[in-house]
């Protein structure tokens, strides 16, 4: 599914990513934790294509395809999501007809035809009810006035309607109360899938109890420091990203 | 000093000037050294209109006014329609409407020559109780020069209601002045200006409160690319002793291209002590990060920037009442928009 080699990215002229490797399985859920400021925002934008983060050298591919030569909206459509740390507020957008407007350029894209207008509010419908969220915030303007958590559950609500190939979780859990926290996992788990992958990046360890990661990989001074099973990431909770972080400087 | 005059008189003289305050964008001595000769009466074929309406005045290259008494709640469609290439007219028209009636008037500008100068002034008049939504749609020809002004009194406990949308011309001014007496009357002047090429629209309002217990809120929004020109320029001035008065003015403007250009002046002169106004104003670009977040879910760039672009315009023309006007502003706005 996702493979990257020896990936170096800059930031406004500063290298932020040193080479790091990682290789996501299809149907394997994989952890990325770190300190601030380890790189792990950066490698989202840069999988993603977000301008002002530039790729030195290194690869990504997506089953083989090249992700770095392909726009942002051209990696969506090959099934590339980001569930964003702190999602845009859409002013005058309704969530319906922004997501919408979105699954169907996708559609376009991979040359499938447009989706008709009840088949995708019977699918709004459901996807949000698998998410306790009221339907009329899918009327409003998308994320305009919603707190942290609706925000969060909203961008859980656009990737189960957008059916992404390889989805990435950047700091979903934050702004999220214990119970809002179980929805959201819920929701993820329910679209675990052999054909789907997924990489859960997280500062704490408090997500993966609830999304139970297939690997856990520690992102340190802009490379994959160590990687394991589930059990690291007990280990970090209890002795900190130090060893991690006096290794990588 | 006003194009008015100078039509009339034919002495150029008379066209304001950037030495005039209120004309200093929209300087029209500068830009018109002669002026065209008179419209000829035109008797050739007229396009259809944008709005349909139970009634149309027409009023062709000056010609067609009669005053207008509404004494039945409707729909009237005025239609100021330039027909003739590089000649010059002048319309002026009263609208009355009496105590108690309401009226949508569907008014447009509609550029079928090029390279016309037109001058159109109305005298609107509310009757106590009178309610009057003027929707006004102006699709001038970019090289024209259009200027259009309304002076709308109102009486106590009178409603009116305006939007404007323009595509600009060469100069293009739409100005209103509204005599308010307060006493419960209320006032509601939005705004949308849509220019691109070298465009220029000149949207200017003056509302003068005059008594107590009057509203007025204005939003203006714009979006401008390549070389236009997008001017605001808005007036309340409460008088002494007209307390109790609400007013508040927003202008908000999109600037698509390094080389366009928007020129704002917002005014409050208050002179009295018991009253709420406000005013905001903000011009800036479109939000590069709701941009990337929009093709992040698979919108290419283009379409991403349209739909942001509309989204900002639309709270303009979700204000308006009028099922059938709002659903033609809106897609005048995204024809215009679209492939942003």
């Amino acid at each position: 599914m996702l493979s990257i080699k020896n990936l170096h990215a800059t930031v406004g002229g500063t290298e932020i990513l040193k080479g790091l490797t990682l290789d996501v399985p299809a149907g394997e859920v994989h952890a990325i934790m770190g300190p601030n400021g380890a790189g792990k925002s950066t490698l989202s934008y840069v999988l993603t294509g977000r301008q002002g983060y530039d790729v030195t050298s290194g690869t990504a591919t997506l089953d083989g395809e090249d992700l770095l030569a392909l726009e942002p909206n051209e990696r969506a459509a090959k099934g590339v999501f980001l569930s964003f740390q702190y999602p845009l507020e859409i002013p005058g957008v309704p969530a319906l007809t922004f997501v919408r407007t979105a699954l169907n350029a996708q559609r376009k894209a991979r040359g499938e035809d447009e989706i008709a207008a009840p088949a995708f509010l019977k699918l709004a419908r459901e996807k949000a009810a698998g998410l306790k969220m009221d339907f009329d915030m899918l009327k409003r303007a998308l994320n305009v006035g919603f707190s942290g958590g609706e925000k969060k559950r909203m961008e859980i609500l656009q990737m189960a309607m957008l059916s992404p190939r390889f989805a990435i979780l950047d700091e979903t859990d934050s702004g999220l109360d214990i119970d809002a926290l179980r929805i959201v996992a819920d929701g993820v788990n329910a679209m675990r899938a052999p054909d789907r992958s997924m990489l859960v990046i997280t500062h704490y360890q408090r997500l993966l109890d609830y999304i139970r990661p297939d690997r856990v990989h520690v992102l340190a001074g802009g490379r994959i420091a160590a990687s394991g099973g589930p059990e690291l990431a007990h280990e970090l909770e209890r002795e900190g990203y130090d060893k991690y972080a006096r290794q990588a400087a | 000093m006003s194009l008015a005059r100078a039509i009339e008189t034919g002495d150029v003289s008379e066209l304001p000037s950037r030495r005039d305050e209120d004309w200093r964008w929209t300087d029209l001595r500068a830009l018109l050294r002669v002026l065209p000769p008179p419209s000829p009466l035109y008797e050739g074929e007229i396009a259809a209109g944008p709005s349909a309406a139970e009634k149309t005045l027409l009023v062709v290259n000056g010609r067609g006014v009669q005053p207008l008494r509404v004494s039945d709640d409707g729909v009237l469609a005025l239609r100021f329609v330039s027909a003739t290439d590089e000649t010059a007219h002048l319309a002026r028209l009263g609208i009355e409407v009496e105590a108690g009636r309401t009226l949508t008037l569907l008014e447009s500008y509609e550029g079928q020559g090029s390279g016309y100068v037109a001058h159109a002034e109305l005298d609107i008049r509310l009757g106590e109780g009178a309610r009057l939504e003027r929707v006004v749609l102006a699709d001038d020809d970019a090289d024209a020069v259009s200027v259009s002004l309304a002076k709308v009194t109102l009486a106590a406990g009178a409603a009116f209601s305006q939007t404007i949308l323009t595509s600009g011309a060469k100069r293009q001014r739409i100005e209103t002045q509204v005599e308010h007496p307060g006493q419960g009357a209320s006032v509601r002047m939005d705004g949308a200006y849509l220019l691109s090429g070298k465009t220029h629209a000149d949207i200017t309002t003056a509302v003068s409160h005059n008594g107590t217990d009057g509203t007025t809120v204005q939003l203006t929004k714009g979006v401008v690319r390549d070389q236009a020109r997008g001017v605001f320029q808005g007036r309340i001035t409460v008088a002494e002793g007209a307390d109790r008065t609400d007013a508040r003015m927003g202008h908000h403007a999109l600037i698509l291209s390094e080389r366009a250009e928007v020129d704002a002046k917002p005014e409050l002169l208050i002179f009295a002590d018991d009253v709420q106004c406000a005013h905001g104003n903000t011009i800036g670009a479109l939000d590069e990060d709701a941009i990337f977040y929009a093709r992040q879910r698979g919108m290419s760039d283009a379409q991403a920037r349209s739909l942001l672009t509309e989204a900002f315009i639309g709270e303009v023309i979700d204000r308006i009442e009028h099922d059938g006007a709002r659903d033609v502003a809106r897609a005048w706005a995204a024809q215009r928009l679209g492939g942003a």
